[in-house]
């Protein structure tokens, strides 16, 4: 009996011990050379599914291995999973070497420590930070911090329309400013058919459009030294001016309040809508049936003179960032992969492939980045795409402010009409929500 | 210890079941018999107490923790708070606090309604089936068909059928048998409540029918001849008989339904994703929003505690107040 109970409270002991060392775990190791052979490689989910990342990627991983020598164990996270999963890596300290990330999420992730920081030294075995775009290096990190991740894939927002939806209505050119949009929307919104598509449900989508018309009215959702406030007069108006395309101007239908899994451009290329705001989307187009010349792309509207810089924002700098996990134990070998994937070569082929930006200048001057469409994001990116506010809450930003426009949204689908002080108690809501976690 | 060396009742139980340990000591092969249990036991506690009770533990202590994104690399470093996590989570006054309120109460309504409905029908249901006629066996499986099926993939169609514009709901609702208004919506606003508790009753309501029928076949036929002789109707007969038998087993039924559909997280994460709308807003939801979507574990660690306590006070009164009753009623 004596000896069971040894026996037991030392089992008990061996489990807390085990538990305990898994936890700490996390701050250990600082990144090492231990394993130089091998590399896990996150990949985020890019093309039409995940299968078709592994088809796409894999020969290149197989051309860094015969360069190197280094093999790569690729795995492409759905997005649904990614954050989550970067979490529990952090957390635990067991993860991948190099790993994508949206490049909203830098300065948040940067925070917890979980990224090699890329200062001088390390930037320098890339090839230097002056190899990449500007506006793409704006969104990597906190400012006067070193980089958390370099840019991997650039994209911008543009204004994609239905070219024979427009010649009906009779419509001459797309948009300009967005009293123009809310104009050619009403010639379009009858019948059944409908100006602009939206994604109410979906809280980043929802982030983005808003974050853009703030800047336009010339403010932003934090203040300079990156404190919440969303309730100045810039950001109300933005949200009002976003939620009321549906509740007063109704050219969004009332449906699109829950849409949140990118319904609005299965009705874009069902014909059922003549516009929508998004970021590269015509591999999906293409994938949903809809021919390259039915539909044609412009700069997202501002309030008034042409797309440029501050209160002409027209829309943020959306792409992906490559990182690598401070824990890796193949330092060197994580760099060079890194190198490989930013190197000019690969940039132009994958970018190509996946319809979006290089953010590495000299892979820019590739002609198949001259096609209309890619030639308004890239001179959006260029000239008139501001990053989304560098601060360590940005996730919360996007939850807080993301349900705020949803349930506005939601309001409106009701039909309700939405009063400034409508949207500014939804405002202050989510700002409560930020101030007191 | 000593009560069970002097105890003599295990001597020859040890000395049949083992007959070649008769020649040693005594003391070895008892401890061994006694131990056995134990040792069998073991590997089930262990691994009890590493997927159970040590998550429990540790989020017991992340409570009392200001567990932020600055220190989830090595969270052991993060500063105590103290009781600050829980001024937070119980200050009504203050946004975060009246919030975890609104969800409480949604969540007690909602479960209220979820369990009493899962019971009424999966009790109705049970006692009809007790009737043979043909194609009994056919619909008692077809009942036990949403309890099997995947809740992922379940509760995916169900946001599908939801669905506003193309939904089948609003479908069959409005355009088939004209009982809407236009087509309202079901994923957001206040309708979003019906909808959950449409699919928690769903998912929930073939597990109280299949415990119920499986309690019925304990009631003795005899019981209900003598109850129709005596003239009693089928009404009565379900309140007089077949009613407080089953007492014993709605009681079990009943506390491990509400302890499910309270902590039902996949059902609401599935249909409304990571904000769900105000209406609908379950504690599990709530609580996962307040500590992954915004990176402070600490507050839902705090919130996810006294979610543990409350339930524990419940079983904890409901368990006294129904064997109470069951004493008394037998008494």
């Amino acid at each position: 009996m004596r000896r069971i109970r040894a026996l037991a409270s030392s089992a008990v002991v061996v489990s807390l011990l085990a538990a305990a060392t898994a936890c700490g775990g996390g701050s250990s190791s600082e990144g090492s050379n231990e394993s130089p052979k091998t590399l896990t490689y996150w990949a985020s989910n890019q093309g039409p599914n995940v299968e078709a990342d592994k088809k796409i990627l894999q020969p290149e991983l197989d051309k860094f291995e015969k360069q190197t020598g280094i093999k790569v164990k690729l795995e492409v996270v759905p997005w649904s999973d990614l954050l989550t999963r970067i979490l529990t890596a952090t957390t635990s300290g067991e993860g991948p070497d190099v790993l994508n990330i949206g490049n909203t999420w830098s300065s948040s992730l940067q925070a917890t420590g979980a990224l090699l920081p890329w200062d001088r030294k390390n930037f320098d075995k890339v090839g230097g930070k002056d190899r990449f775009v500007e506006s793409a290096l704006g969104s990597t990190g906190a400012q006067g911090k070193d980089p958390a991740a370099v840019p991997l894939y650039s994209m911008a927002y543009a204004l994609y329309y239905n070219k024979a939806m427009f010649k009906e209505a009779g419509i001459a050119e797309p948009p300009k400013t967005w009293d123009e949009l809310t104009a050619d929307g009403a010639k379009i919104s009858k019948g059944g058919k409908w100006g602009l598509g939206a994604e109410g449900s979906n809280l980043s989508n929802n982030i983005h459009q808003v974050f853009v018309l703030a800047k336009q009215h010339g403010g932003d959702f934090f203040t300079a030294d990156g404190k919440a406030d969303f309730t100045n007069d810039a950001a109300v108006a933005a949200v009002k001016q976003y939620v009321d395309m549906m509740a007063t101007n109704k050219i969004i239908a009332p449906g699109n309040a829950e849409y949140a899994k990118n319904q609005s451009l299965s009705d874009f290329s069902k014909g059922k809508t003549a516009m929508v705001l998004w970021q590269a989307a015509a591999t999906t187009f293409k994938s949903q049936g809809m021919k390259d010349d039915e539909w044609g792309v412009a700069p997202v509207p501002v309030q008034s003179g042409a797309p440029g810089a501050g209160k002409a924002t027209n829309s943020m700098v959306a792409g992906i960032n490559l990182a690598v996990f401070k824990n890796t134990k193949n330092t060197d070998g994580s760099l060079k992969f890194v190198k490989f994937m930013t190197s000019d070569a690969e940039q132009k082929l994958l970018c190509k492939t996946y319809g979006s930006i290089p953010p590495v200048k000299a892979a820019q001057s590739d002609p198949a980045f001259d096609r209309p469409e890619l030639k308004v994001l890239r001179e959006t990116l260029a000239t008139s795409a501001t990053a989304l506010p560098q601060v360590s809450n940005e996730s919360q930003f996007e939850t807080s402010v993301g349900t705020a426009v949803k349930n506005l949204f939601a309001q409106a689908a009701n039909g309700k009409k939405l009063s400034t002080a409508d949207v500014k108690a939804e405002l202050t809501k989510a700002q409560q929500q930020m101030a007191s976690q | 210890m000593t009560t069970l060396v002097n105890s003599p009742k295990g001597d020859p139980a040890v000395r049949e079941d083992t007959p070649g340990a008769t020649r040693r000591p005594r003391r070895p092969g008892r401890i061994r018999r006694l131990g056995l249990p134990y040792l069998l036991l073991l590997p089930a506690l262990l691994l009890e107490i590493l997927v159970h009770l040590l998550p429990i533990a540790i989020g017991f202590v992340m409570a009392f923790k200001e567990l932020t994104q600055n220190f989830l690399r090595d969270w052991s470093a993060a500063p105590w708070t103290g009781l600050g996590n829980f001024d937070v989570a119980v200050d009504f006054n203050e946004p975060v606090g009246k919030a975890l309120l609104h969800s409480f109460w949604i969540t007690c309504v909602f479960t209220l309604m979820s369990v009493g409905l899962c019971w009424l029908l999966g009790t109705a249901a049970a006692v009809f089936m007790q009737e043979t006629f043909t194609g009994r066996g056919f619909l008692r499986t077809l009942f036990l068909v949403p309890y099997a099926l995947p809740v992922y993939a379940a509760v995916i169609t169900w946001a599908f059928m939801f669905q506003r514009d193309n939904g089948l709901v609003n479908h069959v609702l409005h355009d088939q048998l004209g009982l809407a208004d236009g087509h309202p919506f079901w994923l957001i606003g206040d309708n979003s409540f019906f909808a959950l508790l449409t699919v928690s009753v769903w998912k929930g309501w073939p597990f109280a029918f299949l415990i119920v029928m499986a309690g019925l076949q304990n009631i003795p036929k005899e019981l209900y001849e003598a109850a129709a002789m005596d003239g009693a109707g089928i009404w009565q007969q379900i309140r007089r008989i077949t009613l407080p038998s089953l007492r014993p087993v709605n009681q079990v039924l009943v506390l491990v339904l509400f302890l499910w559909t309270f902590n039902d997280f996949n059902t609401p994460f599935v249909l409304f994703g990571r904000a769900a709308p105000e209406a609908a807003d379950l504690i599990s939801v709530h609580i996962y929003q307040s500590s992954f979507a915004t990176w402070n574990f600490g507050t839902g660690a705090a919130m996810s505690v006294l979610l543990l306590l409350f339930l524990l006070l419940v079983t904890g009164i409901y368990l006294v107040l129904t064997s109470r009753g069951r004493k008394a009623s037998r008494g």
